[in-house]
């Protein structure tokens, strides 16, 4: 064991230089911001601001999504994991991956070739437009919201590590710059803007994480077995009972009945949820056509996929090089374990550049929700809805632009307000909606025949309304008391307050099934409409032949 | 519900007597194979990766010690092989689906699309 153990548990409130820190992070804001400056030239119509003038190759956008779906909560979270619970961290990012295979053989090219610019615009082609459209909307800010929220929690959780804040004050502050930054991202760059922020962002991340591996693999002389044998030898030093079990599942989830259903529930949610991640889908839109979107996923799943090995083996490496004790005792906690793994490799200038690279992270991923949340509420609220399509594509951007600030303002509040909060928690939520709300009605109307408005809003709302009610209800909000030393593991401190009655902690095992099964009693029992089968076939036909899809924008 | 509530459709100025439409279309042998072809791929490619998903994590959850048996004298436990496995899986499904849609369904959809546009076929 290395000296860095002991720095740390002396030192537990700082780490590395936080002038370091702080200098790469302004150097990659100034970066991105020139390139958002430059993509912000043409933003006037929808095409543009809502999907870059869809004119991004298939290994561009394949980054892009990279760049989107990699969130701090992923990067830090899973190594995090892995290096505190061993094999069931990795069981997470396993999920993460499987997913992708949903969206690139039922939903990427199919969804690109009928839909425009929402996820929305695919779930109403064929139904009725505007109950299907706020359906869709609601669902859509859903998600937006608690993945914001999981993000700004994160990003203030963060600086506690870098700067040494402790205090709130800091927190909030940090909280308020990662908002007004993503505001000008998206108000001034558009989706060319947060595209190019993405890219950049996933770049440095899986080249710093590769650096990383490559660095702890040297070390082990490339041999898996004796990186796994030093991670269990660095647990059973630190008096760990269980440290044998960091190699198999169980650590985690494997306590009672009640935590392997926990485990399914998360397992079902996360394969089902990503293929419904409206900020994803919408990223489908950014190409010249189905085939571009095939690639994209292609290129995603590459790059998802080689990163989720990385942090296997960062998980491993920071519990063998750096050790639970360490990780546990640093102000971050389990979220700490990357980066104290960086000091301990490269010092100063690495922890600085992969703390850069995790803030970085969570910019990119606000940007990326906050302007699907705006063209959600712009294009199906406002101007399908409320409107009745009756709007320029002019005056839909303008209101788009107004939303993104409401939006910022949102998440900033509710940003500052889940400070603390368990950020996987929020992760996992915003995945179970997605793959209860979203995923069901997706599959349906792209493959089910019949399938009609009813079973559409049946579909939507009983899954978003099963998730929400099915958490407020749960040990995540209330009455979950850690039975060691007393204290409150809930949203709710107060641990003589407990109305939790449904015992899961993620509601995916319940609220996906019911979903789809709410999507086909509320189609079987409701009417077509009048023109059902010739809109039907319009939208099966353009959906599998590409015919009368949405072109690149000319320049 | 208007039609500028939806996605651009094809064909602006054509005459709309004896035109082709899409249930047209749909009907069509050319168009029933394409679809066949689709769904022949996609539908028991996604049962096998889910079904290959749900064996892992059932295993995980409760098998968890023939899960964490240790392959021979190192510390690789059977739980790991079969973690990478599911990589393995998705990374080959992936090379496979690309390949398959590169070469036989983009020639075939393009085919038909190119049909469709040329006849102007609306609703």
């Amino acid at each position: 064991m290395s000296g860095a153990v002991v720095r740390a548990a002396a030192a537990p409130q700082q780490v590395g230089e936080p002038w370091v820190n702080i200098t790469i992070f302004v150097a990659f804001v100034a970066v991105t911001l020139v390139i958002v400056l430059r993509a912000s030239r043409n933003n006037k119509t929808a095409a543009y601001y809502y999907a870059g003038g869809r004119s991004f190759t298939g290994p561009q956008n394949g980054t892009a999504i990279a760049g989107d779906y990699l969130s701090a909560a992923s990067f830090l979270g899973i190594a995090g994991a892995i290096a505190l619970n061993g094999y069931d961290g990795f069981l997470y990012s396993i999920g993460f991956l499987v997913a992708w295979l949903v969206a690139l053989l039922l939903v990427a090219e199919l969804l690109r070739n009928t839909g425009r610019f929402t996820m929305a615009d695919v779930l109403s082609f064929r139904l009725r437009q505007r109950p299907v459209r706020m359906a869709a909307a609601l669902a859509t800010l859903a998600v937006c919201f608690f993945y914001l929220l999981a993000q700004m929690a994160g990003a203030g959780g963060l600086v506690a590590l870098l700067l040494g804040i402790e205090g709130t004050g800091g927190q909030y502050a940090v909280v308020a710059v990662v908002g007004v930054l993503m505001i000008a991202y998206v108000l001034i760059g558009g989706m060319k803007g947060t595209t190019w922020v993405q890219i950049v962002k996933a770049v440095l991340l899986i080249t710093g994480a590769a650096a990383m591996t490559v660095w702890v693999l040297v070390m082990y002389g490339f041999n898996l077995s004796s990186l796994l044998g030093d991670a269990v030898q660095t647990a059973l030093d630190e008096g760990s009972t269980n440290a044998e079990g960091l190699l198999g599942p169980g650590l985690q989830y494997g306590l009672s009945t009640t935590t392997k259903l926990n485990f399914l529930s998360l397992g079902l949610a996360l394969v089902l949820g990503t293929a419904g991640l409206p900020h994803v889908l919408m990223r489908f839109y950014t190409v010249p056509d189905a085939k571009e979107a095939r690639r994209s996923v292609v290129w995603a799943i590459w790059l998802i996929g080689l990163f989720y090995l990385f942090t296997l083996v960062l998980g491993y490496g920071a519990g063998a090089l750096v050790g639970p004790a360490a990780i546990r005792a640093a102000p971050g906690g389990a979220n700490s374990a990357a980066l104290l793994l960086a000091y301990e490799l490269g010092g100063t200038l690495l922890l600085g550049f992969i703390a850069a690279v995790a803030f970085a992270t969570i910019l990119a991923v606000v940007a990326g929700l906050a302007i699907t949340a705006a063209a959600s509420f712009a294009h199906d609220v406002y101007a399908s809805v409320i409107k009745r399509g009756q709007v320029d594509s002019g005056a839909e951007v303008v209101v788009a632009r107004r939303t993104v600030i409401v939006i910022g303002v949102i998440a900033i509040a509710g940003g500052m307000f889940a400070i603390g909060q368990n950020i996987a928690f929020l992760v996992a939520l915003a995945f179970a909606v997605a793959a209860s709300a979203n995923l069901p009605t997706i599959v349906y109307s792209l493959f089910w025949k019949r399938f009609n408005t009813r079973g559409a809003l049946w579909a939507i709302y009983g899954g978003l309304v099963s998730c929400i009610t099915l958490i407020a209800f749960s040990p995540v909000v209330s009455g979950k008391v850690d039975p060691a030393t007393g204290a409150s593991l809930s949203m709710i401190r107060d641990t003589s307050v407990d109305f939790a009655w449904f015992p899961l902690e993620n509601p995916g095992l319940v609220s996906i099934p019911l979903a789809f099964f709410l999507g086909w009693l509320g189609t079987v029992t409701g009417r077509p409409e009048p023109d059902h089968d010739t809109l039907q076939a319009e939208m099966e036909v353009r959906s599998l032949t590409g015919a009368g899809a949405e072109k690149a924008v000319q320049h | 519900m208007s039609i500028a509530d939806r996605p651009a459709a094809p064909v602006p100025g054509r005459p709309p007597e004896g035109r082709d439409t899409f249930a047209g279309v749909q009907a069509s042998e050319d168009f029933a194979a394409l679809r066949s072809s689709f769904r022949r791929v996609i539908f028991p490619t996604t049962a096998a990766f889910l079904v290959w998903y749900a064996t892992y994590v059932l295993l995980a959850a409760f098998a968890p010690d023939f899960m964490g048996a240790r392959l021979g004298g190192s510390n690789i436990t059977v739980g790991l092989l079969f973690g990478l496995g599911q990589f393995v899986s998705t990374f080959a499904i992936t090379m496979a689906y690309r390949r398959w849609a590169d070469r036989q369904y983009d020639p075939a959809a393009t085919a038909l699309r190119e049909r469709v546009e040329a006849a102007g076929v609306q609703r």
